[in-house]
């Protein structure tokens, strides 16, 4: 079953000074977003420690493909591919799978770990005392989640092109597709996780998680649904992101490919414009 | 000073078995669990019947019509379902042997608590599995209720599902409940999902034949008790259960309780009487 | 014939290549309640543990209620009461679970157990909050809610480990005074202990604990009789002057003389009668105290050190 994400190490490191001394050459507090720089740097110290963890985090989507996409798939054969010819069934799973890693690297540093840290660990009480605002903490949390995601993504795009699933150079821009997957499963977990009460309302993450998980087209088409699931199914995020880097990595891009982006980078805008908001609202009181 | 001999107190009192203290560890657990089963009821639950859903129908229909012989002509979902349920079982008996047995002896001390009193550390080691046991049992009997009502048992030996998933169950609690007890900090066992459950759900004969998998790896597959659990709750639900295949799967299983529960004694003894 | 319920000979514990508890002797008599005063670091919480039977004695006999803690523990625990150092209780129970949770562990039923909570709660005096949760107690609180838990299976022994450590003024004295009324009903109390004054008011008998030895055994007023004089004069000097102000007082041949860090500690029978004796010398302290002797003192003759590091 897919790992659900559960509480990762808490962090027992202090807040490093997240504003640079005066003497630096350049002066980067005069650029938006710059500040929210320092605390990406701040997490990626302590992820260093972790790297182990977020490397096996790659390793889940490749089991699907090696179980789901070759094994099952052996039983399958072939299904319809978007360029209208018949693909091997892998063919059609991987990029689906491409896009469920960046979304499973985004997904516990934007839920848990920002959860943990908005009640517990006190680090954004002790960070909105230096100049970071409330939006530069939104930001940095979901460029944080971002790189995680694409953490993910690019160890599984390399599986990827070493199992040969690889078939459109237009597969070049999966990777900026699979960060803004990322970037809007980041902002739309940072933004519901201001919402949450308590450790039980994560309940609700694994129990939207999963089944985004296996229903939004990344298993099987959407022609196997009831018109009417289908429709409903159109409308969720993840099922956006599989069908844009499916479409490009087997060779079949379309202009819609573009419609389709911008929903995606309107999530991530709604959610980071709540975040910043939520954020506020719950930490200067 | 050397005393004389002290006055005859009444003997200290017979202490009751191994059986009824571990039954009285079980209970604190049980008065725990009434205050929290509405949280977990939800994923222990849905996730089993989405996967279902998503595998068995989704998949199903992509494998249904390409040929099922590869399956022994069952349909995809009803070659499925028995596996779902083992991994539902595992899955349960991990989640309740890790996290929780390693707050307890950690987090909140109710192992320490219990130390102090007459129950012994093998005692709280089997009341705890008890426990685990009563969940497994629950959430097992839910999916084979699910797997009847979806007519997806082709068998009366399916009455069998709900002890055989209970024992695949306790195959894999015991041996991870005396393992964690054991661990200093939490990372372990995030490994232990990563690296051990999830690839061992997707590749033990599970969503698709052993026969599919390359002849080198098979073995290894054979070797695992979720191989055993799912090959045994197949069988019992499409009737194709032999007496020599059972005993096998049975006693693989029973084996790693066994052993588990061997194990469990002596690292919780080792853990609380330092 | 005293009623002995704990014998040790040469008991002794050792983790590895460090010595806890290095092969001390002593008796606990029913009826009467035995302290363990030492530091952090003494050995008197390794030997709680092996009192309580969760740690087997590297070495050594140790004897409770006439039975062996290594083979016999589960009967013995049977009869034992313990409140440990830290509170083990269930922060996501109430007060009432929790007490419940623990007397089924020792098999007790139902109705004797909600009879007993009644009781016990009203004795340590939780009885409002008898339906709370544990985890927004106060510190005290929760510690009153060990004590009343740990009576549950109505014991012989009680053994506490430092049970008011990290507790105010306030709720230590409440701490005490249930103790004491526990002690006046016939219970058996064990305790450690790093505070003198606990150790005074509460122990009939004690010993002092040092580096996993008995330094001394006897009532607070033997060891304070034994091991110094009946007052203590405390005098401080500014810290270039003490050196020579301690040079005049032992030409004043005081009975003992300590030097602290920032202190010098007279022992006499009579401090007043010295400190005038000090003051015709032509020192002049920029504090001076007369004080009868505690267990403090008692600890400084024999350890060099004082209680708290």
């Amino acid at each position: 079953m897919s790992s659900e994400p559960g509480p990762e190490e808490t962090e027992a490191v202090a807040v490093e000074p997240t504003v640079r001394s005066t003497s630096d050459a350049v002066d980067f507090r005069s650029f938006p977003g710059a500040r929210g720089l320092r605390l990406i740097e701040r997490h990626a110290r302590f992820y260093r420690r972790l790297w182990l963890v977020v490397a096996s985090g790659a390793a889940e989507p490749l089991f699907y493909l090696l179980s789901v996409g070759i094994g099952i798939g052996g039983l399958i054969g072939t299904v319809p591919g978007p360029a209208g010819h018949p693909v091997p069934y892998r063919e059609f799973v991987a990029p689906g799978l491409l896009a469920v890693s960046a979304l499973n690297g985004a997904l516990n540093d934007s839920t848990f770990n920002v959860y943990g840290r908005l009640k517990f660990e006190k680090l954004y009480d002790s960070v909105l005392a230096t100049p970071l605002g409330a939006q530069d903490v939104a930001l940095a949390e979901i460029g944080w989640a971002v790189v995680r995601g694409i953490l993910y993504a690019v160890p599984f795009l390399i599986v990827m092109a070493a199992m040969g699933l690889i078939v459109s150079p237009w597969a070049l821009l999966a990777l900026p597709v699979a960060a803004l997957v990322a970037f809007a499963t980041a902002a739309a977990g940072v933004a519901l996780t201001t919402y949450m009460k308590s450790w039980q309302d994560f309940e609700y993450v694994v129990l939207v998680s999963v089944p985004l998980f296996l229903f939004s087209g990344t298993f099987f088409p959407l022609s196997v649904y009831p018109h009417v699931i289908g429709l409903i199914v159109e409308w969720t995020p993840l099922y956006q992101g599989v069908v844009i880097l499916r479409d490009l990595v087997l060779g079949a891009p379309t202009w819609a490919l573009l419609w389709r982006a911008a929903y995606l980078a309107a999530i991530g805008a709604l959610g980071l414009a709540v975040s910043g908001r939520r954020i506020a609202r719950l930490l200067l009181v | 000073m050397v005393l004389a001999t002290e006055r005859a107190r009444p003997a200290l009192a017979q202490v009751p078995g191994a059986w009824e203290l571990s039954v009285r560890a079980f209970r604190c657990w049980l008065v725990m669990y009434r205050r929290t089963w509405r949280a977990s009821v939800w994923s222990s639950v849905l996730g089993p019947l989405f996967y279902l859903g998503a595998m068995g129908y989704g998949l199903g229909s992509l494998v249904d019509k390409n040929g099922t012989a590869a399956l022994g002509g069952v349909p995809y979902v009803v070659f499925v379902a028995p596996a779902v349920l083992a991994v539902l079982a595992m899955n349960t008996a991990i989640t309740n042997s890790m996290f929780p047995v390693f707050g307890a002896m950690r987090w909140n001390s109710i192992y320490v608590a219990a130390r102090a009193t007459m129950l012994r550390p093998a005692d709280i080691n089997r009341g705890h599995l008890l426990f685990i046991t009563m969940r497994i049992a629950m959430n097992s009997a839910c999916f084979v209720i699910v797997m009847a009502a979806l007519g997806l048992i082709r068998s009366w030996w399916a009455v069998l599902l709900l002890p055989a998933s209970v024992l695949l169950g306790l195959a894999f609690a015991a041996p991870v409940a005396a393992w964690t007890v054991t661990l200093k900090t939490t990372t372990p066992m995030n490994y232990i999902v990563r690296f051990g459950s999830i690839p061992l759900s997707l590749f033990s004969g599970t969503f698709f034949p052993i026969s599919q998998l390359p002849a080198w790896i098979r073995p290894l597959a054979y070797a695992t008790p979720l191989w055993h659990g799912a090959a045994l709750c197949r069988s019992l639900a499409l009737g194709t259960v032999t007496a020599g295949s059972a005993a096998i799967h049975v006693g693989y299983l029973a084996a790693m309780a066994a052993i588990g529960l061997w194990a469990g004694a002596r690292s919780y003894r080792r853990r609380l009487y330092v | 014939m005293p009623d002995v319920l704990v014998r040790a000979r040469g008991l002794t514990k050792r983790f590895g290549g460090f010595t806890a508890v290095d092969g001390i002797d002593f008796d606990l008599i029913a009826g009467e309640a035995f302290g363990f005063l030492g530091p952090n670091g003494a050995g008197k919480s390794s030997t709680m543990r092996m009192l309580g039977c969760v740690s087997p004695p590297t070495q050594g006999e140790l004897t409770i209620l006439g039975g062996d803690p290594v083979r016999d523990g589960a009967a013995i625990r049977a009869r034992l009461g313990v409140v440990p150092q830290e509170d083990t209780l269930d922060a996501e129970l109430t007060v009432r679970e929790n007490l419940l949770v623990y007397g089924r562990y020792f098999g007790l039923g139902r109705g004797l157990i909600a009879e007993r909570t009644d009781q016990l709660l009203d004795f340590v005096q939780l009885t409002e909050r008898a339906n709370d949760m544990v985890d927004p107690l106060s510190g005290g609180m929760k510690r009153r809610l060990t004590i009343a838990r740990s009576l549950i299976n109505d014991p012989e022994i009680l053994i506490l480990d430092e049970p008011t450590t990290g507790l105010d003024p306030q709720a230590r004295h409440v701490v005490w005074d249930r103790l004491f009324r526990l002690k006046q009903r016939g219970i058996t109390l064990i305790l450690t202990t790093h505070y003198m004054d606990e150790a005074e008011q509460l122990c009939d008998r004690l010993v002092v604990m040092d580096h996993g030895t008995i330094a001394a055994e006897g009532t607070p007023r033997e060891l304070i009789t034994r091991f110094s004089t009946p007052e203590v004069l405390e005098l401080r000097f500014a810290p270039d002057e003490q050196e020579a102000a301690a040079e005049k007082i032992q030409d004043l041949s005081p009975e003992r003389a300590e030097v602290t860090a920032d202190r010098i500690l007279v022992y006499e029978a009579d401090g007043d009668a010295f400190l005038e004796r000090v003051h015709m010398a032509g020192l002049k302290p920029i504090t001076e105290l007369v004080r009868r002797s505690s267990l403090e003192d008692v600890f400084l003759r024999l350890t060099g050190r004082t209680l708290i590091d």
